[in-house]
C-alpha cells in the first residue's frame, strides 16, 4: 500500500517535473530503501551544470577576471595565461525565475565581489565552501545515509557535514558549513541548515549572503540514480523575500566510485605564503 | 566556550538519556555490530609505558592515584589568574600556560583525557600492549639514517624559510598527533564520530575535519595514490570490524614511520558506551618489529562542532612574516655594526 502510493507520488511529481519520464522509467523510478523505509541517499552525487561559475543563467565568456582593454575588456593579467582552459562554460543557471532578489546594498556587494573576484571568493583560498554551493561544486560528495546517521562528505577541501536527525536547538557558533536538521516529507529529505557565518560565496560571482542565511533543502530521489535537489534561500539582511535554486544530482554508478581527495588547502600555500618565503626560487 | 558549551549540552542530553532507559539495540539492522555514534578516545594512560612501571595492568589504586593526581593538577591551573600580575618574563615564566612561551594554552583549553584507559576490566599502565615492555620498538638502521639525514636538512635550512618546513598541523594539512592509528594526543579534541552503512564505514576525526571513508571489501588503491590518511578498506571479521591501511604518504610520520607504514585497527563494540579499538603497527623499514595498543572509544553525549584550521590560520603567515622581519631587523643591526 504504502508503495503504491509512493508510485503514484512519485509519478505525479516526474509527471509535473521539467524532465517527465515515461512510465515504463517511472516503474523503475522506484529509490532503494533503507530497512526503515525512508530512500536510501547512499552513494557519490554530483551535480552536472554550472552554477559554480554563476549560478544565474549566463553566456560563456573569456575568463572570471578582466581588465579593460582597447576594445572590449580582455581577460585580467593573473589570468591571461590560462587561455581557453580559463574560459567560463555557458549554462542556463539554478535560480527559479532566474533572479536573485537583492536588497540595493547587496546587489552593490555582489558587483564589487565580482569585480574583485580573484581577491575575494573563497574558494580560491581552498576555505570551506559552505551551502548550497557545496552541491554544485565541479566535484562529488558522498552521503553515508543508515538508520541513525546521515553525512555528507564532500571530495573539495575535505568539507563535512553531519546532518542531525534530533534538533539540537540553536548553532551554540556560527560556522562555514552551518548546522544542518533533517525532517522527512514522505520521501523527500528536508535539511535545514542555518548558523553559518558570512563568509561563504554561492558561486564565483560574486553572489553572497549574510550570517542571517537560512537554507531550505529539499533532496527527492527521481529515480535509482537520481536525485531532484530544491533549496530556499532566505537572509532578510541580504534578499528582499526568499528564493529558490533546483537542479539535478546525479549518481556515480561506476561500481568502483568512490569519493577521491582534494585537499587543496596544500595547493594554495603559494598563493597564500609565498611572499614570505626565504628565497623565492626560480619564477 | 567549548567546555561551556559542552556542559549545557551534556545537562540536557542528561534528561533525554534517564528519559529512555531502554538500551538501544547495539547491532545495526543488517545484523553487524554498530560501531555508530560520538566517541572520544582520550585517557591519562600515555601510548608508552613509563620506564619504572613493569606490569601492563595496574591496580584500582594505582589507577586511582594517577586519576587523582592529574585532577589536582587541573585544578591547580584552573586557579583564577592574579589580576594584578605582572607580564611574563621575555621567552616567557616556564609556566605550561599562556605565560609559559609563544603558543601556550590555559588549561581552560585543554582536554586531555581524565581516566586511565580500561579494557577488558583491565586498567592500563599503556596504550601498547605488545611487545610486552609496551614501548615502541627500536627504530631500524634504515630508519635511524632516515632520521639523521632528515635533521641535517633541517639544521642546513632555516625552519621558518619555507611553508613546506613547518609542521603539517600547523599547515592545517592534518590534525596533529597520530591520524591512522587512532592514538590520542593528550591535548585536546580527541573527538571521533562513526557512520556505517554495509558499503562503507566512515571515521570522522574533529581535526581537521576529517572523514576517512572505509571501503567495505574492496581492494586497496594503485601505490602512486597516497591519500594524507593512507587508504582504509575494511571486513567483517565475526563481530570484530578490521580496517586495514596503508598507501600513506611519504610526508605523514606516525613515530617516524615511512610510507611503507601498515596500519590494522580492529574495532569491536563490547557495551553501550564503549568500542574497544586495537592496532597493529607494521613498517619493516622503520621498527624493528611490529607493535599492537588497545584503546577504549567512549561514547561521548556531546556534538562535534566545525574545525575550521585553514581558514583561521593567521598563525602560518605570521610565523614566516615574522620570520622575515627578524632577518631584515638583524640585517639591519649588522650593518650598524
Amino acid at each position: 500500500m504504502r508503495d503504491l502510493t509512493i508510485a503514484c507520488l512519485t509519478a505525479v511529481v516526474v509527471g509535473a517535473g521539467f524532465w517527465a519520464a515515461s512510465p515504463v522509467e517511472t516503474q523503475a523510478a522506484r529509490p532503494a530503501r533503507l530497512p526503515n523505509g525512508r530512500p536510501n541517499l547512499n552513494g557519490v552525487w554530483q551535480a552536472l551544470n554550472t552554477a559554480n561559475y554563476d549560478i544565474l543563467s549566463h553566456t560563456a565568456k573569456a575568463a572570471l577576471a578582466f581588465r579593460p582593454g582597447p576594445v572590449v575588456p580582455v581577460p585580467a593579467a593573473q589570468v591571461v595565461a590560462f587561455g581557453a582552459v580559463g574560459a567560463v562554460p555557458a549554462g542556463i543557471g539554478i535560480v527559479e525565475g532566474d533572479e536573485i532578489p537583492y536588497l540595493p546594498e547587496a546587489k552593490k556587494k555582489q558587483l564589487e565581489n565580482q569585480a574583485n573576484w580573484l581577491d575575494r571568493d573563497p574558494e580560491i583560498k581552498c576555505y570551506l565552501p559552505g551551502l548550497p554551493r557545496a552541491n554544485y561544486m565541479p566535484f562529488p560528495f558522498q552521503i553515508l545515509h543508515s538508520d541513525k546517521a546521515i553525512f555528507f562528505a564532500y571530495e573539495y577541501a575535505g568539507a563535512v557535514r553531519n546532518v542531525y536527525l534530533k534538533d539540537p536547538g540553536p548553532a551554540p557558533v556560527d560556522s562555514w558549513m552551518g548546522q544542518s536538521v533533517a525532517t522527512w516529507d514522505g520521501d523527500t529529505l528536508v535539511i535545514t541548515v542555518t548558523g553559518f557565518n558570512d563568509q561563504s560565496w554561492f558561486d564565483r560571482a560574486g553572489n553572497h549572503h549574510s550570517d542571517q542565511l537560512k537554507v531550505v533543502e529539499r533532496y527527492t530521489p527521481r529515480g535509482p540514480d537520481h536525485l531532484w535537489y530544491e533549496a530556499t534561500i532566505e537572509d532578510p539582511q541580504t534578499f528582499s523575500r526568499p528564493w529558490k535554486i533546483r537542479m539535478p544530482l546525479y549518481r556515480h554508478i561506476n561500481p568502483d566510485a568512490r569519493l577521491n581527495q582534494f585537499k587543496c588547502v596544500e595547493f594554495v600555500e603559494e598563493l597564500m605564503y609565498g611572499k614570505f618565503r626565504k628565497t623565492q626560487g626560480p619564477q | 566556550m567549548r567546555k561551556l558549551i559542552a556542559l549545557a549540552f551534556a545537562a540536557l542530553a542528561a534528561t533525554t538519556v534517564l528519559a529512555q532507559q531502554k538500551p538501544a539495540s547495539l547491532r545495526t539492522t543488517d545484523g553487524k555490530p554498530d560501531l555508530q555514534g560520538i566517541w572520544s578516545n582520550a585517557t591519562i594512560t600515555p601510548l608508552e609505558r613509563p620506564q619504572n612501571v613493569t606490569s601492563l595492568v595496574i591496580s584500582e589504586e594505582e589507577a586511582a592515584k594517577m586519576e587523582g593526581a592529574t585532577q589536582a593538577r587541573r585544578d591547580r591551573l584552573n586557579q583564577p589568574s592574579d589580576p594584578n600580575r605582572p607580564a611574563p618574563p621575555k621567552g616567557g615564566d616556564g609556566s605550561t600556560g599562556a605565560a609559559g612561551n609563544v603558543g601556550g594554552y590555559n588549561n581552560f583549553w585543554l582536554d586531555p583525557g581524565e581516566r586511565v584507559a580500561i579494557v577488558d576490566g583491565q586498567r592500563r599502565s599503556s596504550l601498547i600492549i605488545d611487545p610486552p615492555n609496551g614501548r615502541v620498538p627500536a627504530l631500524t638502521d634504515e630508519a635511524r639514517a632516515r632520521q639523521a639525514a632528515r635533521l641535517k636538512r633541517a639544521a642546513g635550512a632555516g625552519q621558518y624559510d619555507h611553508p613546506e618546513y613547518r609542521p603539517l598541523a600547523e599547515r592545517c594539512l592534518l590534525s596533529f598527533g597520530p591520524t591512522t592509528p587512532l592514538v590520542p594526543n593528550y591535548f585536546y579534541n580527541n573527538n571521533i564520530q562513526i557512520v556505517q552503512t554495509p558499503d562503507h564505514v566512515m571515521i570522522l576525526m574533529e581535526m581537521v575535519h576529517d572523514a576517512r571513508i572505509v571501503r567495505m571489501n574492496a581492494t586497496h588503491l594503485p601505490k602512486h595514490i597516497r591519500p594524507w590518511l593512507g587508504d582504509s578498506i575494511g571486513s567483517w571479521e565475526g563481530d570484530t570490524l578490521v580496517v586495514d591501511t596503508t598507501n600513506f604518504p611519504p610526508q605523514q610520520n606516525f613515530r617516524g614511520a615511512s610510507e611503507n607504514l601498515h596500519v590494522v585497527e580492529r574495532f569491536r563494540r563490547v557495551d553501550a558506551n564503549t568500542i574497544n579499538y586495537r592496532f597493529t603497527v607494521n613498517d619493516p623499514t622503520t621498527f624493528t618489529a611490529p607493535f599492537s595498543g588497545e584503546i577504549p572509544f567512549r561514547a561521548m553525549d556531546e556534538l562535534i562542532y566545525e574545525y575550521a584550521c585553514h581558514e583561521g590560520n593567521y598563525a602560518l603567515a605570521n610565523v614566516l612574516s615574522g620570520a622575515r622581519n627578524e632577518e631584515k631587523r638583524l640585517g639591519t643591526k649588522q650593518e650598524k655594526q
